[in-house]
């Protein structure tokens, strides 16, 4: 059982396997032959294999894997429309696997509803009825349901069109009023399944966004399904990533892009797009040597420098707030000078930036100087250094001999 | 040739012993399609012809213009169909055929409705159950393959001459299209709107009658106009069992020979069959 009510839904072991010889072919999974062998002995296929996850309250969690990778069989258990072969499915720490007919429908009026990558939509509907419709069956009275529907139509942006037919409406439209029906039962879990494949590029993006809006007014639990790697970074709190019925490996998009867990996920994540991924966390190194702005003078700044080995330093104060950086060269000369302090050659019109910021966001910031960025919490104590170095490999993806190359190259000139 | 498997003399014995031992049905049946059959046409004619006439008139062009009733553009769709049926009506009635006309209406009215209502569940059923497709289909190929005269037989013997055996045969011959029509329709509702159905809790009543009945339906209409067509198209061979109506007129122009008689009879059925098909079809390709 979950012990934490911070979970909404828990998937333990969960195994479906499509075909009449399901006992035997659970036997030769357990005993740890393959899907094609199971497939080519037993004539089953093996939909789900042994997953196991948990879904936490008010988080987008998305689900992806190529096409045939188990994906829809895998949500469609969590409502059952696919019944398990084995394993359970927890829902607010209920075992739904167990539950009668009439406890199941219940469930799907009111826990769960789901949007459909073809839409679904009732063709000889209205807009509101379709969006009323799962009201309708749940047995609510025309005046509420209508009232909710319109709500919800409102909530995704359709409002004017209720009257009008599905055929009337763009697919984009259309699987709003998708997203409206979902709604408008106010369920706390949203099962979307490839919900935005079936639309154009734009659309598809201009979808995301709508999601990601009502999602931060609303907090519902989402279990959002999909094949494209992009859409599944920008939306997902959490992903999962299946390959032939096995969750390969879950976890944040970055987790995933850094550290990925198999040789499949890592094949799969090289595509993407790293840079808006990618944040200031990930890339700074913590605990930098520090230069005290009013303790330390150009000669500890010197020496630390020599320590680390390095030509720049951040300087925070008493208060470990983050204030510039000084410079080699400069502590040199005050140095010479015979400077007590560092205060002359502190350069302070340095960026900085949270840990939230992704390399796509800091990339401007380093043109014109060659101060590194800091990375500093809501009170502006250092958290980090990002050279720019780290920052240009990382945008580029050279290694460290090409980018030894481009530097040299570029001093040359 | 000698007969090895004499399949005839096992259906006489069967057809026998039902006709001997379930005798008390056959009257009520009788009794139910007479008493109904006469009461709808005593009151068709109890309404005056030029009543009927605009009723049906009305009739035709609501189908036709729907809720463009009043614009100018409904007009335009209806006009065509609403003056035929005038049309047509007239010659009936010119032609001395009206009361005949009426009768061959009822026996078609209500040998359709009774088709319907037994055709549609076990369309409804054969949709669902494949096990019961697979049983329902060859007895409906049965059905219409055999001479519909072949009905005649067995429905005189159980009911002797009259409406009833006219309905009865009329009803076997007509009933397949019903079957086979809300079958395909209800099967031919796309998975992914059931499935959505399903997914926000619905029952399988739900299913059936807010997505399944109302996606299938231009198909079940479809089927409707092919049994009213293959009712109408009966009103000939009904009438050698005694069912009064144009079909009668028909079988006394071929027994006496007059030309004149079979062919107006024969026309009115025609115009009958043209009426009743555009009507219903019009209803069926509505949204
Ligand atoms: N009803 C079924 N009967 C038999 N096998 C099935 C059935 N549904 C799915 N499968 C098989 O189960 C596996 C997983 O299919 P599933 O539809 O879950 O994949 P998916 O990840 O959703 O793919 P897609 O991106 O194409 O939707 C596939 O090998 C598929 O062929
Ligand atoms: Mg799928």
């Amino acid at each position: 059982m979950a012990d934490d009510n911070n979970i909404r839904i828990k998937v333990e072991d969960l195994t479906l396997i499509f075909g009449k010889r399901k006992k035997e072919a659970l036997e030769l999974l357990n005993q740890g032959y393959s899907k094609t062998d199971i497939l080519k002995k037993t004539k089953c296929t093996v939909g789900v294999n042994k997953a196991s996850f948990e879904i936490k309250k008010g988080e987008i969690f998305v689900i992806m894997g190529l096409s045939g990778s188990g994906k829809s069989t895998l949500i469609r258990c969590l409502n059952r429309l696919n019944d398990p072969t084995d394993g359970r499915v927890y829902f607010k720490e209920h075992d739904i696997t167990r539950d009668s007919n009439k406890q199941l429908l219940d469930t799907r009026r009111t826990e769960m509803s789901m949007v459909f990558q073809k839409f679904g939509l009732l063709p000889h509907r209205t807009i509101l009825e379709n969006a009323a419709f799962g009201l309708e069956i749940r047995g609510e009275p025309k005046e509420q349901r209508d009232e909710k529907g319109m709500k919800a139509l409102k909530t995704v942006g359709l409002e004017g069109y209720e009257d009008q037919y599905p055929a009337e409406l763009s697919g984009g439209m259309q699987q709003r009023v998708g997203l409206a029906r979902a709604l408008a039962n106010d369920t706390d879990v949203l099962l979307m399944d490839e919900a935005f494949s079936a639309l154009d590029p734009l659309i598809k993006s201009d979808m995301q966004d709508e999601l990601l809006q009502i999602q931060n007014k609303l907090h519902k639990t989402i279990v959002f399904i999909t094949h494209d790697l992009d859409e599944a970074m920008k939306v997902g709190d959490r992903i999962a990533i299946m390959k032939d019925g096995v969750v390969e490996q879950i976890g944040t998009a970055e987790e995933i892009l850094t550290d990925p867990a198999t040789e499949y996920v890592e094949a799969f994540v090289e595509k993407v797009d790293r840079k808006t991924i990618i944040t200031a966390e990930t890339l700074m190194f913590d605990n930098p040597i520090i230069v005290r702005f009013k303790k330390d003078g150009p000669k500890a700044a010197i020496r630390k420098m020599r320590e680390a080995g390095v030509n720049v330093l951040p300087v925070e104060d008493n208060d470990e707030k983050f204030l510039g950086y000084v410079w080699l060269e400069d502590m040199l000369k005050l140095e010479k000078e015979k400077a007590k302090t560092v205060e002359s050659a502190l350069n302070t019109e340095v960026p900085s930036v949270y840990k939230h910021y992704t390399v796509e966001e800091m990339l401007p910031l380093i043109t014109g100087h060659h101060h590194p960025l800091a990375v500093v919490d809501d009170e502006g104590k250092l958290e980090g250094i990002i050279t720019q170095t780290s920052l240009i490999i990382e945008s580029t993806r050279f290694d460290d001999k090409e980018m030894d190359k481009l530097i040299g190259e570029a001093n040359e000139l | 040739m000698e007969k090895i498997l004499p399949i005839g003399e096992y259906i006489e014995k069967g057809i026998n012993s039902l006709e001997q031992n379930l005798s008390f049905l056959w009257s009520a049946i009788d009794d139910g399609i007479s008493w109904l059959v006469e009461n709808m046409n005593d009151l068709f004619l109890a309404i005056p012809f030029v009543i009927i006439l605009a009723l049906i008139a009305f009739i035709a062009y609501y189908v036709k213009a729907g809720n463009k009733m009043f614009t100018l553009s409904g007009l335009k769709k209806a006009y065509g169909l609403t003056i035929f049926v005038i049309l047509g009506l007239l010659l009936i009635y010119a032609m001395g055929y009206w009361e005949e006309a009426i009768q061959t209406t009822t026996l078609v009215i209500v040998s359709t409705i009774i088709a319907l209502i037994l055709g549609i569940p076990f369309g409804i059923w054969s949709a669902k159950s494949n096990t019961a497709d697979t049983v329902i289909r060859p007895i409906l190929d049965f059905m219409q393959t055999m001479p519909a005269f072949v009905y005649l037989i067995p429905a005189i013997f159980f009911f002797s001459v009259g409406n009833t055996p006219g309905v009865i045969a009329t009803v076997i011959f007509s009933l397949p299209p019903s079957v086979r029509l809300t079958n395909l329709g209800i099967r031919n509702v796309p998975g992914d709107v059931i499935e959505a159905g399903r997914a926000f809790g619905a029952n399988e009543n739900q299913i059936l009658y807010k997505i399944q009945l109302p996606l299938a339906m231009p198909t079940i209409l479809a089927g409707i106009n092919q049994v009213i067509l293959l009712a109408l198209s009966m009103v000939v061979i009904a009438s050698m069992v005694g069912a009064k109506g144009l079909g009668s007129i028909v079988y006394q122009g071929i027994q006496q020979n007059d030309i004149a008689k079979g062919f107006e009879s024969g026309l009115g059925i025609v115009v009958l069959a043209m009426i009743l098909d555009r009507i219903t079809q019009s209803i069926g390709s509505k949204k």
